[in-house]
């Protein structure tokens, strides 16, 4: 008997008893908000877990990112990202390509990427890879990530809705703040191995 | 065949090993902080959400779902990954599990691993079994990192080396880091940050380089094949996106049905574990992309799945004890517990710590041996474990249930064949168990802090339990199966004539 069929044989002597209907009375909502009220709130749950958060509309969106990315000498550039966003940024764009190594990505300071969408009540922005985010490991190696979120288009307001919203079958990254860990006497440090500064652009998009 | 392996296999029983922690001062005054800093922050964390206890019972109703037709989603998914251009591996135990990632890991020519915390492998014992091969594992989460560097073992879930403080954690990097790649600052301080700069900088050499990840998974999707890990640092996102061959090794048990149905868990997951709204980084992939979905070109070009059995399907046999299997490892049950914070993860003797630690190991493993026979033992039967489990697991029935197992022997279901177990009563290991259990609870604070918390979660439990614990409160009304103290019930059990 293959492992396979051992194991499926023995759950199917062991499993046994009631088969549970499983409730969903749970809140698809925490509470009735308007678009703006949604946004704020995703504002401040993404300041409360150290993201800063700027807002600007599409006119200020290319002054507002030059100035974020000022401090870099390169920038990683997503297929898909519209080229006016970085019409007014300084810093040379670097491509990913299929042949870029993890190693040459180290050297690039920082990565400029749309979302998917954003989560207000956990302060939570989601990649799915689209073209204006590029692959996983581009907004993972830079220590600088700026993440642009059209509003109030992206932004849902629970869990519940975003999984709605996303298709399983594409690499999503959810994140919540710049990386962090607890690890040493439960004292919080920002930024262990994903990138330490994170920008999000609450992009007025309406 | 040997029995189910859960790591560690030499430690000394739960008591003896009890009692040392309990005189480790630093240890006691770590738990304590660690413990208590993460209560109060859960507690807010839950207080948000009003329907918590619709989401509670939602997961608890998923999970036993999902168990009754294990069989079916384990298919399920084998089929979903398969399309997605996965690989899926089946493990009866730990050392098929071990053979079958060491195996993959050799045929891929390299000889070293970059690992992402799970729980899966230790219970395996993975690096050694990789070591012994000639494969070098190295952990990165910065706690695993921590224990490893110290040839250590894991104390707690969530947050492993919370028994070493920084200072302790400096010299260890200063002393240790450069035996495995790039070395630590000479100057290196003791500040966290100083700390976890020079964590980032030694791993991030290896993270670069890495061709093959092993990692777990909180979830895994029948429906769709996706796997689901949350994390905090990045250095899951590292292993599960850089390397060209990721392995994922993950209990059985882990698999839900539908994509939907994280809505639930990624609610109740992250604030009952690190009490946060959301942790900072989840990552869901499915397959190696091909197959499916645009995911193609992104991540890992092999993708390996090792579905792991290793005592699981036996725990699903017993009624009672099968519950333990809903649990996502959240740590929330350690924080509350007065036993661990007293006693300490290595106490428990397996890398399942705590409360659902003293149930879910002496299942995994049989209760055969001495520590397993005295794990049931490690707990006042206060509740307050039950009440924060996310998926409601009755971790006091449990505990009754195994402990009328050791006292009185019964049916139990050993690498799928049902045998008797004889009973133990009167077995040295029960007796030194009530012995240390009784030196680290015969403190009225500790008591009287469990009986509060009892009233409350005496309101969620039956008043007769079913199943085979029934026996047990037949003869015991129930609202007093909690209040009873572990002393009154040391106390009473000591004077039973030995049956
Ligand atoms: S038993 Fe419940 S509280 Fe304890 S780790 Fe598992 S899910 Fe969390």
């Amino acid at each position: 008997m293959s492992s396979k069929d051992r194991i499926l044989s023995r759950i199917r002597r062991a499993a046994s008893g009631p088969d549970p209907e499983v409730p969903r009375d749970y809140l698809r909502v925490h509470a009735v908000r308007t678009p703006a009220e949604r946004v704020d709130l995703l504002a401040a749950h993404l300041t409360d877990y150290r993201a800063t958060v700027h807002r600007t509309d599409g006119d200020g969106l290319p002054e507002l990112l030059a100035r974020l990315l000022s401090r870099h000498e390169s920038v990683l550039v997503p297929p898909g990202l519209p080229p006016y966003w970085l019409s007014a940024a300084g810093p040379a764009r670097i491509h990913d390509r299929a042949d870029s190594t993890p190693a040459a990505l180290d050297r690039v300071g920082s990565v400029v990427t749309g979302c998917a969408l954003a989560v207000a009540e956990t302060g939570t922005i989601v990649l799915d890879g689209g073209p204006d985010q590029g692959r996983r490991r581009i907004t993972l190696i830079p220590d600088h990530h700026v993440c642009v979120v059209r509003v109030p288009g992206q932004v849902v307001d629970s869990v519940p809705q975003a999984l709605e919203r996303l298709d399983p079958t594409r690499p999503l990254t959810w994140i919540s703040g710049p990386s962090a860990t607890s690890d040493i006497e439960l004292d919080r440090v920002e930024g262990v191995h994903g990138p330490r500064v994170l920008d999000v652009v609450l992009l007025d998009a309406q | 065949m040997t029995g189910t392996d859960l790591g560690m296999p030499a430690f000394p029983p739960f008591p003896e090993a009890a009692r040392e922690a309990v005189h480790d001062e630093v240890l006691r005054a770590n738990l304590r902080h660690a413990t208590h800093t993460i209560r109060d922050k859960r507690a807010r964390a839950v207080a948000e959400l009003d329907d918590w206890d619709r989401l509670r019972a939602a997961g608890k109703a998923i999970k036993d779902h999902t168990l009754r037709h294990l069989d079916r989603y384990l298919l399920q998914l084998e089929a979903a990954v398969t399309a997605a251009g996965g690989t899926v591996h089946w493990a009866v135990d730990a050392d098929e599990a071990n053979r079958i990632v060491t195996g993959l890991v050799l045929a891929t020519g390299e000889r070293e691993v970059v690992k992402v915390k799970s729980m899966a492998t230790q219970e395996t014992g993975l690096n050694e079994a990789l070591e012994a091969a000639g494969i070098a594992a190295y952990e990165t989460d910065l706690a695993e990192l921590i224990v490893q560097l110290g040839h250590d073992r894991p104390s707690h879930i969530l947050v492993p080396a919370i028994h070493r403080n920084r200072g302790e954690i400096r010299d260890l990097f200063r002393s240790e880091m450069g035996r495995w790649g790039r070395p630590a600052p000479e100057d290196l301080g003791d500040d966290p940050r100083e700390l976890a700069e020079a964590a980032r900088l030694h791993l991030r050499e290896k993270f670069l380089r890495a061709k093959v990840a092993v990692s777990g998974a909180n979830f895994m999707v029948a429906e769709t094949g996706t796997m689901v890990v949350l994390e905090s640092e990045g250095n899951g996102r590292m292993c599960l996106t850089l390397p060209e061959t990721l392995i994922s090794v993950v209990g059985i048990e882990k698999v839900v049905p539908t994509f939907r149905d994280l809505e639930v868990f990624l609610q109740t997951l992250p604030r009952s574990s690190t009490a946060e709204r959301m942790n900072p980084y989840t990552t869901m992939w499915t397959g190696t992309g091909t197959g499916t979905g645009t995911g193609e070109g992104d991540g890992p070009t092999a993708f390996h799945l090792v579905l792991l059995d290793n005592g699981r399907t036996d725990t699903l046999a017993d009624e009672v004890g099968r519950q333990a299997l809903r649990c996502i490892r959240c740590s929330a049950c350690l924080n509350v517990c007065p036993v661990y914070e007293r006693a300490g993860g290595h106490a428990y003797g397996s890398v399942y710590p705590g409360p659902i630690g003293a149930v879910l190991s002496p299942q995994l493993r049989g209760t055969a041996n001495p520590i397993d026979a005295t794990l049931p033992y490690a707990s006042t039967l206060c509740g307050a474990c039950y009440e924060v489990c996310p998926v409601a697991i009755d971790i006091p029935e449990i505990l009754v249930h195994l402990r009328e197992r050791v006292v009185q022997g019964g049916p139990v279901t050993r690498e799928g064949v049902r045998v008797r177990i004889r009973p133990a009563h009167g077995h040295t290991a029960e007796r030194a168990a009530m012995r240390a259990a009784r030196l680290l609870l015969d403190r009225p604070g500790a008591l009287r802090a469990g009986e509060r918390l009892l009233s409350r979660a005496r309101r969620l439990r039956p008043q007769r339990l079913p199943g085979p614990g029934r026996a047990w409160t037949d003869t015991r009304a129930l609202p007093d199966v909690p209040a009873e103290s572990f002393r009154d019930w040391w106390a009473r059990e000591r004077k039973a004539p030995q049956k």
